[in-house]
């Protein structure tokens, strides 16, 4: 059985973690802004051919990760291309990143045969195989199947948007799953758009949580602007996981901040006033400072520091980033198949 | 050597190799209580449970997609798809995910998965129940695709591509399943994935073939020995990746080349054969080589009338190799 139980929240900060480990959290979501601002810059200026934005992902994606760093033993990641923060949460340095959103040499995921964040790091055990929106949802199953099969308490999560989840894989993989009570955490990142078609066109009900009964299995609707939330919903996802009581689908509701990717245009269907109360009110950053500083869990001096940190980590990425080669393609043909026929 | 048909080799090599290791497992619709449609897993849940032995909801997809999570994890499933023409929902996991997944990792990540699938027509099956779709997948660097014609092949390749590293699509005829027997030793064995076989020698003319019309061709190579016609019967086995050398070299010694299969003709294995040998024999031809295969529709109908139309036959093999000799 799990040896963590969810410590019950008496601490002032609502959550089991110590404000340590905000802190270090909170560093973590404001470095994972700075390198995401860099890179978009980094398109504009024509040197990374496609970016996918994080920002108004960031407390989705780090919440859950803190969830499964401090309540799961060797979790294992299957986000997709807006995951960011998972990457770099899991200890993929910003350069190695930047050299991945540049294709460059070096590139640690894919050897820059795919597009930014695809590919694998099996040391922090992400696996994010293909830009086919939702296909590592099933991917996910198979290795909290795998987990059940050997006996492992081994949570698997998976992440996907609001468009990926109308794709048959996820239904069948959420199917699945529930019907094995299988260790796996579906995470919705509902920023209520795929590219520029509104939830409204994507699917008949408000939450796609709703689903989930669907398939006899719990859900739970979380603010994904709020660090916190997203973690105690992922705390109790990953007890239930490793309790043997099977998959949880969290949908977590967020705003997209920038266009659907670099090379999306969103005034040609998103109201600027829209867009601007999203950010006002929907600032993952900005909410997860100010909570910070109101229970005084960080001054605004460290929060300062916390600042000038990032900047000069993402200055040290970049300059890395620029000065790493073109791949030069001598394993151009290698990896096609493990077993090599003679 | 006792004797047995192409299901139970199947069976044989599922069974011993769910026995050594813990790590191989079989997933597909109807394959516990069941034994499969065919009865290929008659008797595993007994023995193997539950866990290993995963009855699936009807959802190809994810039958393929959740193999290749557990097997991106090191597993080794076996993942029936319980007739071929019902791959096609899984299309997007093998070809697209499957086949790439080493490729895209950059060689982290492998997907040691085989799908199993029964296939071919000539069995009253209709549109719907006869398709050959082993083309579409031979198409794709990243997977293997095996097609054997005897217990003795289907056997040692199917360990072999359980115990392979990569994708493995492992079409087995439908009609081959109990109406072909053959002898296979008792002790353990391997084939090697990408070797064909010459299962007969001859001087005269190669024919290249794979499946169920293995077995047409050796008929009709016994039948044309008598009239002093000497031809080498050439069982592809493996068609990625292609016995390239198997193929030349045969081609190289009769001068002649028909390539008979059971799928559709156009841009299909035969026109790869075709080309390989037009690349690489091409001095040592002494006639065109020609293609026996399925007619341009879009499957194979239901009526017996109709079957025999589409299906490939000894007459119209002997046609083609009177053809040839005579040209
Ligand atoms: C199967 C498939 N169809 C279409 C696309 C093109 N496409 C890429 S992302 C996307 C929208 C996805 O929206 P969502 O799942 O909500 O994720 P978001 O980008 O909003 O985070 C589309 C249509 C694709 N990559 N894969
Ligand atoms: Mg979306």
């Amino acid at each position: 059985m799990a040896n963590k139980r969810i410590a019950k929240s008496n601490k002032l900060n609502g959550s089991d973690l110590t404000n340590e480990d905000l802190l270090d959290a909170y560093s973590t979501m404001v470095l994972l802004q700075a390198l995401d601002k860099r890179i978009w810059i980094m398109n504009r200026q024509g040197k990374a051919a496609i970016v996918a934005s994080s920002q108004g992902h960031e407390a989705a994606q780090l919440g859950s990760f803190w969830a499964l760093k401090h309540h799961s033993v060797n979790p294992w990641f299957f986000p997709y291309y807006r995951d960011l923060g998972i990457y770099l949460a899991a200890g993929i340095n910003p350069a190695e990143l930047m050299i991945g959103y540049m294709a460059k040499k070096g590139e640690p995921l894919s050897g820059a045969r795919q597009f930014p964040l695809h590919g694998a790091d099996l040391s922090k055990r992400i696996i994010n195989q293909s830009n086919v929106v939702a296909t590592q949802v099933p991917h996910a199953v198979g290795s909290a199947l795998a987990s059940k099969i050997r006996g492992e308490q081994i949570v698997s999560i998976t992440y996907f948007g609001d468009g990926a989840s109308s794709e048959g894989d996820v239904h069948e993989a959420m199917n699945f799953a529930s019907i094995h009570k299988l260790p796996v955490i579906f995470l919705c990142e509902n920023n209520k758009y795929a590219i520029s078609v509104p939830q409204k066109l994507q699917m008949a009900v408000d939450d796609i949580s709703l689903r989930a009964s669907g398939y006899g299995m719990p859900s739970d609707v979380v603010d994904g602007t709020d660090f916190l939330q997203v973690y105690n919903a992922t705390v109790e996802a990953a007890q239930r996981a490793l309790d043997g009581d099977g998959p949880t689908l969290i949908e977590a509701k967020l705003e997209r901040f920038l266009p659907h990717t670099s090379d999306d245009d969103d005034t040609r269907y998103r109201e600027p006033e829209e867009l601007q109360l999203a950010k006002q009110s929907s600032d993952p950053v900005a909410k997860f400072k100010e909570f910070l500083i109101l229970n005084k869990i960080m001054t605004k001096e460290q929060s300062a520091q916390i600042d000038e940190r990032a900047k000069a980590e993402v200055n040290n990425a970049t300059n890395i980033a620029e000065s790493a080669g073109q791949p030069d393609g001598d394993d151009f043909y290698e990896h096609v198949y493990a077993t090599k026929v003679e | 050597m006792p004797e047995i048909n192409v299901i139970e080799a199947v069976r044989q090599a599922m069974y011993e190799e769910m026995t050594r290791d813990p790590e191989v497992f079989l997933i597909g619709e109807d394959v516990g209580k069941r034994g499969g449609v065919f009865l290929a897993s008659e008797g595993f849940l007994e023995t193997f449970g539950p866990d290993r032995v995963i009855d699936a909801p009807l959802a190809e997809d994810s039958i393929a997609g959740v193999s290749i999570g557990a097997a991106m994890r090191g597993m080794r499933p076996i993942a029936e798809m319980q007739f071929a023409d019902f791959v096609w929902p899984a299309v997007n996991q093998i070809i697209g995910e499957a086949a790439r997944v080493h490729y895209g990792t950059n060689g982290q990540v492998n997907v040691p998965l085989v799908i199993r699938s029964p296939y071919g027509g000539g069995v009253r099956g209709g549109l719907y129940h006869s398709q050959s779709p082993e083309a579409y997948f031979a198409h794709t660097p990243g997977l293997k695709v095996i097609c054997p014609a005897t217990p003795y092949d289907a056997k040692g390749l199917l360990k072999s591509a359980i115990r392979d590293n990569d994708p493995v699509v492992f079409f087995e005829h439908k009609r081959t399943y109990r109406a072909v027997k053959g002898e296979v030793p008792e002790e353990e064995y391997f084939l090697p994935i990408g070797k064909g076989e010459i299962k007969k020698n001859g001087a005269h003319l190669s024919i290249i073939t794979y499946g169920l019309m293995l077995h047409y061709c050796l008929e009709v190579a016994e039948i044309l020995l008598s009239e002093g016609i000497d031809i080498e019967v050439l069982d592809l086995r493996t068609l990625r990746p292609l016995d390239q050398e198997l193929i030349v070299s045969s081609v190289k010694k009769t001068g002649r080349a028909i390539i008979v299969h059971e799928d559709t003709k156009a841009l299909g294995v035969g026109a790869e054969v075709s080309a390989i040998i037009a690349e690489q024999a091409f001095d040592f031809l002494d006639a065109p080589v020609l293609r026996i295969a399925g007619p341009e529709v879009p499957a194979m109908p239901f009526a017996t009338s109709l079957e025999d139309i589409f299906m490939p036959n000894t007459e119209r093999i002997i046609q083609a190799v009177t053809q040839t000799m005579a040209y």
